[in-house]
């Protein structure tokens, strides 16, 4: 058996320096880089990228008082994330998992995402080991709770959906250091949530709202995905997404950046079925990569009417 | 009598720091930490009560800490210990194994000595906590 290092009691006080240079500690820290890729990797989002940048100047500024021995308190992070379906909240929350790890607020960094399902249990006595499980798990990192408003049913009041809600908010008080919690979910359902939660609202301090994409914003994202895919659209191809996006949009069901993720599954389905069919001899890579027009007018949005029926 | 079973027991009791740094420790080598309880601490009772499971999936420390402490509040009058157990063989096996709660009052064992035939003597550790029936020990 290895003798395990003992562990240090505490680790030596250093002195506390005079000045702190927040460009550097920016630098330093790996925020610089976090927001960089923040701003390169996702399309628009411009509002919540900026509450991004000022949540990371608070926690910069509170990390340098703790250092410099002013008063601080640990800062509430807990968190809520609203927007339609589609729209980067999980996306973004791992980024910020990422941030706060870097930011020394979270020791380990990870994101544990869950639902209702995860979390409530069926029986009695089923919920409480199990809300626990998950928050064992997401210790030292975020816990994300997508559509926390089904964790709420007042239609039921033996739900158990309330035994979960009561261990959370215990642990979101209590444990503060250990792990932040984040909330998400439909704008209106959430606001309705944390009206009949108020335990809820009053340790979430932080509040961001994801805005639906413009169709500008939508075809920069397709662009985006299918060169990350090692695709491209020919020169036809993009203003028929751009075309699709308008009709997709008057659709119901329509998710944002899914749509389109999913809208280009079928694209490059289409398109490796047209190959298949009509090539004479062999392809090169171009060919192999290129969606062009038709693989995207196929759709069946083309041949509805707006407003009608669901996408295929 | 205090009792001496496992890593660190000559030492003082670690603090609550202590032990989830040493927790922490045995997470980042990959070893399953988990939670045993006794109320009979004779150092052959190889088989101390679980408490929950062994904890795999569960990156920090704090996790052992938030069970220690419901254990504590069910168990405070026994000894509690951690156990890590390291499955890179194949097979899992103990790696390390401390004591991180213990009784207020420990009276720890009377020895017995049965004297056989031929001058021989055979000798037998009872802890005077035994005396009493389980559940009844300490406290
Ligand atoms: N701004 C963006 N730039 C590029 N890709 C994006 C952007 N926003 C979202 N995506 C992509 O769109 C998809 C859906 O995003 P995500 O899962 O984060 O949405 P969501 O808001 O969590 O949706 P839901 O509410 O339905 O869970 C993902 O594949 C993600 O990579
Ligand atoms: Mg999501």
């Amino acid at each position: 058996m290895p003798a395990p290092a003992l562990a240090e009691t505490e680790t030596p006080q250093a002195a506390a320096p005079a000045a702190i240079d927040l460009r550097e500690e920016f630098e330093t820290s790996g925020v610089k880089d976090v927001l960089a890729e923040l701003d390169r990797d996702l399309i628009g989002l411009a509002p919540v990228k900026r509450r991004i940048r000022e949540t990371a100047a608070l926690l910069l500024v509170e990390r340098a008082r703790r250092r410099m021995g002013l008063a601080h308190e640990t800062p509430t992070l807990h968190m809520s994330f609203t927007g339609n379906p589609g729209t980067g909240k999980t996306t973004v929350a791992l980024r910020m998992a990422d941030l706060l790890h870097r930011l020394g607020y979270i020791r380990k960094g990870h994101l544990v995402s869950v639902t209702r399902d995860d979390l409530v249990g069926q029986y009695i006595g089923h919920t409480a080991p199990k809300t626990k499980e998950i928050l064992k798990k997401a210790m030292g990192g975020v816990l994300f709770i997508d559509e926390a408003y089904y964790l709420y049913r007042p239609e039921n009041e033996r739900d158990y959906g309330q035994e979960a809600i009561e261990i959370l908010l215990q642990v979101m008080e209590n444990q503060r250091d250990d792990l932040v919690v984040i909330l998400a979910g439909y704008a209106q359902r959430m606001d309705r949530f944390f009206e009949s939660n108020p335990g809820f609202r009053s340790r979430i301090a932080h509040h961001i709202d994801f805005p639906d994409y413009s169709d500008d914003e939508l075809l920069r994202i397709a662009e985006q995905m299918l060169d990350q895919q090692n695709y491209l659209f020919d020169t036809k191809a993009t203003p028929a997404m751009a075309d699709y996006i308008t009709r997709r949009r008057a659709q119901p069901h329509f998710a944002n950046a899914r749509s389109i993720r999913n809208a280009l599954d079928r694209a490059r389905l289409r398109q490796a079925n047209r190959l298949f069919e009509s090539a004479k001899g062999p392809l090169d890579a171009k060919a192999l990569s290129t969606i062009s027009a038709e693989d995207i007018t196929a759709s069946r949005v083309f041949a509805l009417k707006p407003g009608k029926g669901a996408s295929k | 009598m205090r009792i001496t079973q496992g890593a660190f027991s000559f030492l003082p009791d670690l603090t609550d720091d202590q032990i989830r740094a040493q927790v922490q420790y045995c997470i980042d080598n990959k070893w399953a930490v988990s939670l045993e309880v006794t109320d009979d601490p004779h150092p052959r009772n190889t088989y101390w009560d679980m408490w929950g499971h062994p904890m795999f999936d569960n990156p920090d420390a704090a996790a052992l800490m938030m069970e220690l402490n419901a254990c504590r509040k069910l168990y405070g009058d026994r000894y509690i210990r951690v156990v890590a157990f390291d499955a890179s063989h194949g097979w899992e096996s103990v790696k390390l194994s401390f004591i991180v709660n213990r009784p207020a009052e420990e009276p720890g064992y009377r020895l017995e000595r049965q004297e056989a035939a031929g001058r021989m003597i055979r000798y037998t550790t009872r802890p005077y906590a035994a005396d009493k029936p389980a559940g009844a020990r300490y406290g």
